[in-house]
């Protein structure tokens, strides 16, 4: 069993994950569907989005602001910031310009969500 | 070897400074601080009193009488905010109405001018903000207002022009006396020599006098008071500094506008032991804010900005301590709390004559009497400001939006002789996040001037010096 | 002087949707004024995603967010100063602003749109006790340190307040290395989304303390050192006997935001106690005419859609206003009861012109099964139903044109909560 707050509204729906059978998860405590198709996601394969901010060199700015281009696995996380974290960016930068390329073996780019114009 | 050492760069060491730079001496002003006004000269109500609640007689009914007098030509030659608003002393109670008497013909021996009894309705007229309960002021015409800070500030710098040398950040360990004369000894293992010891220490005074050898050492508690500061929307409470009735700990809590047109409520008072201790406690500021609604009952706590507290140094003997100590060319001039801010002026002048006579110095020739002070784009006319920024672009770039202050102004404060090192320091000077966010959108960009103009890392940075640290690091 | 048929002050999201939207309504002698070096305002620091669900249909970051509404005022070559910041706005609706290149500038304008935005709540403003320390930062300030400027605030880490800002910030510093040791809210309840509490404390075991408020600041050589905080009984008072020392370096304050209108002042526009942010009716039009009011100026939103919808609505209402001027002046007020906290706008205008309006309002209290209605002398004219509002939502009703046409001069139009369920 596993206890979930639903993020789809404001009513956070506390939920009760029954997820001894991955085939036949069920899930109780929710006000609509959106609650079981939320509740499966998180306890087959939660995904976040990861965002941060990479220095550029030679920008009019000093830093652009980075994304990955879909959500990845919740527990590669921090593997992904690591790598954001050796990123030097060098201008021009466009937003959606690809950083890295496969984080972690993952599939998913991070990019550019800020641009950064030459000196 | 010096001439002249003041230990303190309060409003009291910084006026002896610039009283003594007008002569050929060689003076230097140490403080354990890394600005001047870090003690009770940076956090206090900002009143020059009129001069009515001293004792007759006392050092502080004489040198508050003085001093007050000395203000304005001084505000003028050295351009720091003062305005003379008028103060009332609010009475609450028929019965007491004798002792408002009482006070006004002490002002009268005192030397005061301007002063009379008001009733309750003559009150409201001249302040309609004012309680109902009021029945009858004593109205002080000559009391005024000035910014404390800015003035230490402006005496410092102009002390510093004419030759005075600042030690800050430096703090006075030991003093030994021998015939050649003392040896201060200081924090960073420094020794400094001179002839003459002048303690400006404030809460501290006591420690510093105490390590000499003496017979009748002094005594100094640390009174704390708590202020409450209001946005400048309520400017228009009130014009005149509004005061109560007084008691034996102090003039009790006064409701009063700031020379920038805030409004400040406090002090509360508390004998503290701890000398370096000014958290605001919620205490206080029920306090503060509880009596002065007493006052004025429409002020309202959704209006406060921020609040703040400052030690008063409170000498058991009850009257300022000032002049030569029982140490020969040692002179204390300590226990200067209210109305210390007012009898600065006064007290330097005679402490300086009395040490320039001893040491037979002359007068300066080339002493320089102005000091310009930061042109202050906010209370400017759009043609002035125009000007300005023709003149220097970096006055067209405002980086505290609240006070609008501009990047030429805090770049001034940086270069100017004891320039500030710090974001307290800008604010101080500036007024840079002094307003209604209190530092919330500038801080990031006073970081990067502080850090362009003085050649240090953004880490480097700090809110008042040692240890304050803005930020921890990069993150990278 | 220079003449101007609107001016815009600000270029945050308001001021760019705007501007675009009295572009595209014929005014062409527009100018946006922005105060800082880049267009896009509090957006370019909001580097986390979640932004442009409603008006996009994907989700951006805020800088992405930012970016497509600049290519909107770019594409249509409408003119915009950097680094300028406006000083003054008259009654007569002359803007005085000054910048480095231009130096002291006036503009007289037919229309003003005020789109300034708003202001984080400062310690003070809450009277937290206890040392004035280094490390004591308004969440949005730790917000730029980190994302612009690469800086770190702190190591160990206390946040009071869980509204979206501090929960955000709370997984920003953990993905930074910092430890984020409490989010402390005085309220029984977050003014943050579900989504931020999961993905932003839960999912880093961030604990969440309800009913807390920090009631002493403690620091060491200039430096926060420690803070205490304490449970709060239910007229929020803290009741020291829970106190709880809590050491850290850092202290992020997450508030409240408070509309920063000091220009609308200048101006003499009349100010909402409630809002904080101007009186408008249906038009955005404030209290003085041809000076408008959009977005966190005028009342703070919760998304930043919302800010873009009613921004384009100010827009083109100025656009109308500079070309065809005000044909009455006879309003009906609008008034919010029954757990209705405010509503915007406060009056509609009586002119004739039947559109449909949004009127945008916030709840004081969080309600479970609700109807939302709009009553006209008494009578239902439209309602929606709502699982939940919270008063950390906006929720809009619309009015339709039929509606708006019955409103008649001297009616009463009240928005109100029919309460079903509990609270």
């Amino acid at each position: 069993m596993k206890e979930l707050i639903c993020i789809n509204c404001p009513l956070g729906c506390h939920l009760s994950v029954d997820d001894n059978d991955l085939a036949n998860i069920k899930v109780t405590g929710n006000t609509c569907p959106r609650g079981v198709t939320y509740a499966t996601s998180e306890v087959t394969a939660p995904k976040r989005m990861v965002t941060s901010s990479v220095p550029v060199k030679g920008g009019k700015v000093a830093r652009v602001s980075v994304k990955t281009s879909e959500p990845i696995p919740k527990e590669k996380i921090f593997d992904c910031l690591k790598v954001i974290k050796k990123v030097k960016a060098v201008a021009p930068v466009a937003i959606g310009d690809v950083l890295v390329a496969n984080v972690c073996g993952t599939d998913v780019n991070v990019i550019a969500t800020s641009q950064a114009a030459k000196l | 070897m010096y001439d002249v050492l003041i230990v303190g760069a309060g409003v009291i060491g910084c006026s002896i400074a610039r009283e003594l730079s007008r002569y050929q001496l060689s003076v230097a002003v140490v403080d354990k601080e890394n600005d001047v006004a870090m003690g009770t000269s940076k956090a206090n109500s900002g009143i020059v009193h009129a001069g009515f609640d001293a004792k007759t007689g006392t050092n502080k009914a004489i040198y508050n009488v003085l001093g007050a007098r000395m203000f304005p030509k001084l505000a003028e030659e050295l351009d720091f905010p003062y305005r003379r608003n008028g103060a009332l002393v609010l009475c609450f109670d028929e019965n007491s109405k004798g002792e408002l008497i009482e006070l006004l013909e002490q002002g009268k021996r005192n030397g005061v001018s301007g002063l009379s009894i008001l009733d309750g309705d003559a009150v409201r007229k001249l302040e309609p903000n004012v309680s109902d309960k009021v029945v009858a002021a004593l109205y002080a015409e000559t009391s005024a207002i000035a910014s404390p800070y800015e003035m230490t500030v402006a005496l410092a710098e102009n002390a510093a022009t004419n030759g005075v040398e600042f030690i800050l950040g430096s703090q006075v360990k030991s003093i030994l006396n021998s015939k050649n004369g003392f040896e201060v000894r200081l924090s960073d293992n420094r020794s400094l020599w001179t002839k003459i010891v002048i303690n400006c220490a404030g809460v501290y005074a006591d420690e510093i006098y105490n390590i000499m050898k003496v017979s009748r050492p002094i005594n100094i508690v640390a009174r704390k008071g708590e202020y409450v500061l209001l946005d400048k929307k309520c400017g228009g409470l009130t014009d005149k500094t509004l005061f109560q009735q007084p008691t034996k700990m102090g003039k009790g809590v006064l409701v009063a506008p700031t020379t920038h047109g805030n409004v400040i409520v406090g002090p509360t008072a508390e004998d503290i032991p701890d000398k370096s201790d000014v958290d605001t406690t919620v205490e206080g500021l029920n306090a503060a804010f509880g009596t002065a609604l007493l006052s004025v009952p429409s002020l309202s706590r959704r209006d406060i900005i921020t609040q703040f507290a400052g030690l008063r140094a409170h000498s058991t003997e009850g009257d300022f301590v000032i002049g030569e100590s029982e140490i020969q060319n040692f002179f204390n001039v300590a226990g200067i709390e209210s109305p210390g801010l007012s009898a600065a002026p006064a007290i330097a002048v005679d402490v300086a004559e009395e040490v320039a006579m001893r040491l037979n110095a002359k007068k300066k020739t080339n002493f320089v009497a102005r000091r310009k002070g930061i042109p202050c784009f906010a209370r400017m006319s759009d043609s002035e400001r125009k000007q300005l920024i023709d003149k220097n672009p970096l006055y067209g770039k405002i980086v505290c939006r609240c006070e609008n202050v501009t990047e030429g102004e805090i770049v001034d404060s940086i270069r100017r002789p004891l320039g500030a090192t710090d974001l307290d320091g800008v604010k101080r000077r500036t007024r840079a996040g002094m307003g209604r966010c209190q530092m919330g959108f500038c801080t990031p960009r006073i970081m990067e001037i502080l850090s362009r103009e003085l050649g240090k890392d953004m880490t480097e940075i700090t809110k008042n010096g040692k240890g304050s640290h803005v930020v921890v690091g990069r993150t990278e | 002087m220079k003449h101007c048929d609107l001016v815009i002050v600000g270029g945050g999201p308001a001021g760019l949707a705007a501007a675009t939207a009295a572009y595209d309504a014929g005014i062409r002698k527009l100018v946006i004024l922005e105060r800082e070096e880049t267009l896009g305002g509090i957006l370019n620091q909001c580097i986390h995603n979640g932004f442009g669900l409603h008006t996009f249909k994907e989700e951006l970051t805020g800088p992405e967010y930012a970016a497509r509404f600049e290519q909107l005022v770019y594409q249509r070559g409408i003119d915009y100063k950097l680094g300028s910041t406006v000083i003054n706005v008259s009654h007569d609706k002359t803007v005085t602003y000054v910048s480095e290149k231009e130096g002291l500038q006036k503009i007289s304008a037919k229309a003003i749109i005020l789109t300034c935005g708003c202001r984080e709540r400062p310690r003070g403003g809450i009277n937290i006790a206890g040392a004035r320390a280094a490390g004591i930062f308004s969440a949005g300030t730790a917000q730029k340190l980190v994302n612009i400027q690469g800086l770190m605030p702190g190591k160990e880490v206390v946040i009071l307040g869980s509204g979206d800002i501090g929960l955000i910030m709370a997984r920003r510093m953990t993905f930074e290395g910092a430890k984020v040791k409490a989010v402390v809210e005085l309220m029984p309840y977050s003014s943050g989304l579900n989504r931020n509490i999961v993905q932003c404390l839960n999912d880093y075991d961030i604990p969440l303390k309800f009913s807390h408020t920090v009631v002493d600041i403690k620091s060491t050589n200039g430096r926060v050192s420690s803070v205490v905080i304490a449970q709060v009984n239910d007229k929020l008072q803290p009741m020291m006997e829970t106190a709880e020392e809590i050491t850290c370096d850092t202290l992020l304050l997450s508030v409240g935001l408070i509309p920063e209108n000091e220009l609308a002042g200048y101006a003499g526009v009349q100010i909402s106690p409630i809002t904080n942010g101007a009186v408008v009716d249906d038009q955005m039009m404030t209290s003085v005419e041809g000076i408008f009011e959009c977005g966190n100026v005028l009342h703070v939103h919760d998304l930043v859609d919302y800010v873009s919808e009613e921004s384009s609505h100010a827009g083109k209402c100025a656009a109308k206003y500079v070309l065809e001027g005000v044909k009455t002046k006879e309003f009906v007020p609008t008034v919010g009861t029954n757990g209705v906290r405010y509503v915007v706008p406060q009056k509609i205008r009586k002119d004739g012109n039947y559109e449909q309006i949004s009127l945008r309002m916030r709840v004081a209290n969080a309600f479970k099964k609700v109807e939302i209605a709009v009553l006209l002398d008494g009578e239902k004219i439209v309602s929606r139903r709502k699982q939940i509002v919270t008063p950390g939502e906006m929720e809009t009703i619309v009015l339709k044109p039929e509606l708006v046409e019955k409103v008649k001069k001297g009616s009463k139009l009240e928005v109100t909560l029919n309460v079903g369920g509990d609270k």
